[in-house]
């Protein structure tokens, strides 16, 4: 057995499946509320790491940075979060909300409309070339834990710890306050909260605006870590993120995290041991094969998740 | 029943459907689709086959005659795809494996690399049989999965069709397999663009009348009821499951008797023909015609086909361009008096513009339009050509592109957010300006993504404003 492998396929997971649960939380967040899956909120995530690496940029970039390091962090992420929750609420007013009353294939095809247009956009704009983020120039490798087989770099630490923070922030959002109440009582049933007067359309703005800021800061955590971003990453972290938060039970807080971590430990591991069970016969390239079709009997035995309550169906 | 008073309430007759149907009627859209329904399937299928049936004789150029097999491969693959969105209302995110598996196929079937030689009465069949099995097996998760979930999860077939496509080595990955054998029938090679053309037209009318008459079967109208209403069509013991297990068999069929055409015509398979981009347009085409409508597909997928053409050449494009902005002025603005109103008044504004530009700040007019037409000198004179504003492949320089191109975005969202009419008219003319600049300066300097973009936000704007496209029903559903 290969312990080193194994604590740092163990580690990339952890890191992987962190930001995968960013990503599952916003889409759990709107699928609850509108029922309707946003096959743009990978591409919001994307537009994160572009806002992030801007700023990165206009900050004198990761070898020169004229602010310190550490608040140079927080205003990527900031920045990212901000300007993706803008977008998200744009994308709720002018492709989701005009179909509210439509079939239900209307607002999906949409989505697809708004997911071309922004990877396009930015194809136009920034072109197909991958940009860096050269995050090792910023902060060495050798910078964080080394404990026998456990070698973590200090920005995957500070990714899983920035994962973590947002999410109990969100959690405690939606259980203790007076938004939160509104969004579940939205989630349960739009018509009763609005007949109990709350604003639907405030709440639903709201919750696209969360979502897409924690989508905005994944974006830019993936940058951080992978280093590399480009107009198409978005894809990629849209469909694992929106599985994480099936596998956790859609509508879920904690279901999204685990289904995140469920789903990034999974990719790593198929990454990290494809080729060993199938004694070469298949590369690393192939661990998508293995994960897709996990997914696939994990959907049709159990699309409820693990954490969620098999929805009845009303007439 | 010709005694009846028109006031008097009439059996199955509601007054909100009636002033429903009163209101359609006054649209000139609506008016060209009763003309369309009202007309014979025959007369229909000749009427789009004719035109098709003479254009080899006309089309002297190569690249003509490609495109027009690229249309007609376009419109049986639109076809294959209304089946699953637009009648049963299934969204399948898998089509294009449907259409790959079957390119893929017929270039194991017949070409060089494979060492097989199988004439295509036989080849085509076969691979028609085996990829709706396909389809069948694909859709098999259907019988658990609703909406949303089944969209997922055929995207995840078709991503690990891609993985498998671009690694593997039996399928070459991504240099793909390019010693593909000709369509040969009964010991008779087609070796001409025009003979694949035809091979091609021949599938269309086949294809599209068995659709047909699928759809005017019990099957057919089993389906429909299906999308309406998934539940009540279960509680009338309609076999749900089989229906729409049904439904991607037929769909993956078309795609794969296509994908069994495309390959010879192209002479080569690549993973990257049958990608998401290919699933998109496919969609737009589907959509803008009119999900459900054979006609409205097929009209939809020729459409976009021609434009994504025009796109190529900076000239067509800037024609394109302004053509389509009138025409949706003149369709979209009412009363009839505005659209000119608007119109002159952009041109005006662009030439103030443009002459203020020229005594304050010349840099802003020095560049030079993309194409030589006339249409460009027109251009030159009238829209704001900044010099350097992007680099020879089409990347903004600075910030001023990227700036523009947002801010258009912005305005045109929020034009649209704009109640008043006399306002709205007024910020529609500054807009349209910037519009116009944008396209000259940015859009034009990268046409294969500005198509993608334009695609992108057709979808959007379509299912805002038209979500049944040109051709289709209005539905309206209950929440």
């Amino acid at each position: 057995m290969d312990w080193d492998k194994l604590v740092q396929l163990l580690v990339n997971g952890v890191t992987l499946g962190s930001v995968y649960a960013l990503v599952a939380l916003g889409f759990s967040m709107v699928y609850g509320i509108l029922k309707l899956l946003n096959l743009a909120h990978g591409d919001v995530l994307m537009v994160g790491a572009f806002i992030g690496w801007g700023i990165l940029g206009w900050l004198g970039g990761a070898q020169d940075p004229s602010v310190a390091v550490w608040l140079l962090l927080v205003l990527m992420v900031l920045a990212a979060m901000a300007g993706c929750g803008v977008l998200g609420v744009a994308i709720e007013r002018f492709a989701y909300r005009p179909l509210r009353r439509a079939p239900r294939i209307a607002p999906l095809i949409s989505a697809l409309g708004v997911s071309f247009f922004i990877q396009n956009t930015v194809l136009l704009l920034y072109g197909a070339n991958f940009r860096s983020y050269d995050t090792v120039d910023l902060v060495d490798v050798e910078v964080g834990i080394h404990w026998g087989p456990l070698n973590v770099w200090v920005i995957r630490l500070v990714v899983i710890g920035a994962a973590l923070v947002m999410m109990v922030g969100l959690w405690l959002l939606v259980t203790r306050t007076k938004l939160g109440k509104a969004m579940r009582a939205t989630a349960f049933d739009r018509e009763a909260a609005a007949m109990m007067g709350i604003d639907v359309d405030r709440v639903i703005v709201k919750t696209f605006f969360i979502g897409s800021a924690l989508a905005g800061a994944a974006g830019v955590l993936v940058g951080l870590v992978f280093g590399q971003i480009n107009h198409f990453m978005g894809f990629n972290y849209g469909l694992k993120g929106f599985t994480a938060a099936v596998v956790g039970g859609i509508g879920s807080i904690p279901g999204a995290m685990f289904g995140g971590l469920f789903i990034g430990l999974a990719d790593a591991f198929s990454v990290g041991y494809i080729e060993d069970f199938t004694r070469g016969r298949l590369g690393s390239a192939f661990s998508d094969l293995v994960l897709f079709l996990i997914l696939i009997v994990f959907m049709l035995v159990r699309p409820q998740g693990i954490f969620g309550k098999p929805e009845v169906k009303k007439v | 029943m010709n005694g009846e008073s028109p006031e008097q309430p009439r059996i199955g007759r509601d007054e909100w459907v009636a002033s429903a149907a009163e209101r359609r009627a006054r649209t000139v859209a609506s008016r060209v689709q009763d003309v369309v329904e009202g007309t014979p399937a025959a007369v229909k299928l000749v009427a789009f086959a004719l035109p098709f049936a003479v254009f080899p004789l006309l089309v002297e150029s190569d690249y003509l005659m490609q495109v027009g097999i690229d249309t007609l491969i376009f419109v049986l693959l639109a076809l294959g795809l209304n089946v699953a969105v637009g009648w049963v209302g299934l969204l399948d995110l898998g089509f294009v494996a449907f259409f790959g598996l079957g390119a893929y196929l017929y270039a194991a079937l017949a070409s060089e690399y494979a060492g097989r030689d199988w004439e295509a009465q036989l080849a085509i069949p076969l691979i028609a049989v085996a990829v709706a099995a396909t389809g069948f097996l694909v859709g098999l998760p259907s019988r658990r999965l609703v909406g949303d979930y089944l969209a997922i999860v055929t995207l995840f077939f078709l991503q690990m069709w891609l993985v498998v496509l671009i690694n593997a080595s039996f399928t070459r990955g991504p240099n793909g397999i390019s010693d593909i054998l000709p369509l040969e029938f009964f010991g008779r090679s087609v070796t001409s663009l025009d003979g694949y053309f035809y091979v091609a037209l021949v599938a269309f009318v086949a294809i599209v009348s068995v659709l047909y008459l699928l759809n005017q079967s019990r099957t057919g109208r089993a389906w429909r009821a299906l999308r309406e209403d998934e539940l009540a069509a279960e509680l009338m013991t309609m076999p749900v499951n089989r229906l729409k297990l049904m439904a991607f068999a037929v769909g993956a069929g078309v795609a794969g008797v296509t994908g069994a055409i495309f390959a010879p015509v192209q002479g080569a398979v690549f993973p990257a023909s049958f990608d998401l981009v290919l699933l998109i347009t496919l969609y737009a085409m589907v959509v803008l015609g009119g999900a459900g409508s054979l006609v409205g597909v097929t009209v939809g997928a020729v459409l976009i086909n021609a434009s994504l053409e025009a796109l190529r050449d900076p000239s067509d494009a800037s024609w394109l361009f302004y053509g389509v902005v009138v025409v949706a002025l003149l369709v979209m603005l009412r009363p009839r008096w505005l659209p000119p109103v608007v119109l002159g008044g952009t041109i005006v504004f662009g030439l103030v513009a443009h002459e203020l530009a020229q005594q304050w700040r010349p840099s802003l007019v020095a560049g030079a339009p993309f194409g030589e037409a006339r249409i460009d000198e027109l251009v030159e004179s009238w829209v704001l050509l900044p010099e350097n504003l992007v680099t020879p492949d089409g990347l903004p320089t600075g910030a001023m592109g990227r700036l523009a191109y947002i801010g258009l975005i912005a305005a045109v969202l929020g034009l649209t957010l704009v109640r008043s009419r006399l306002w709205r008219s007024v910020g529609l003319v500054p807009v349209l300006y910037l519009a116009a600049c944008v396209w000259e300066n940015m859009l034009l300097a990268q046409p294969a993504v500005a198509r993608f973009v334009l695609i992108g936000a057709m979808l959007v704007a379509l299912m805002a404003v038209r979500p049944q496209g040109l051709f289709g029903r209005q539905r309206v559903e209950f929440a």
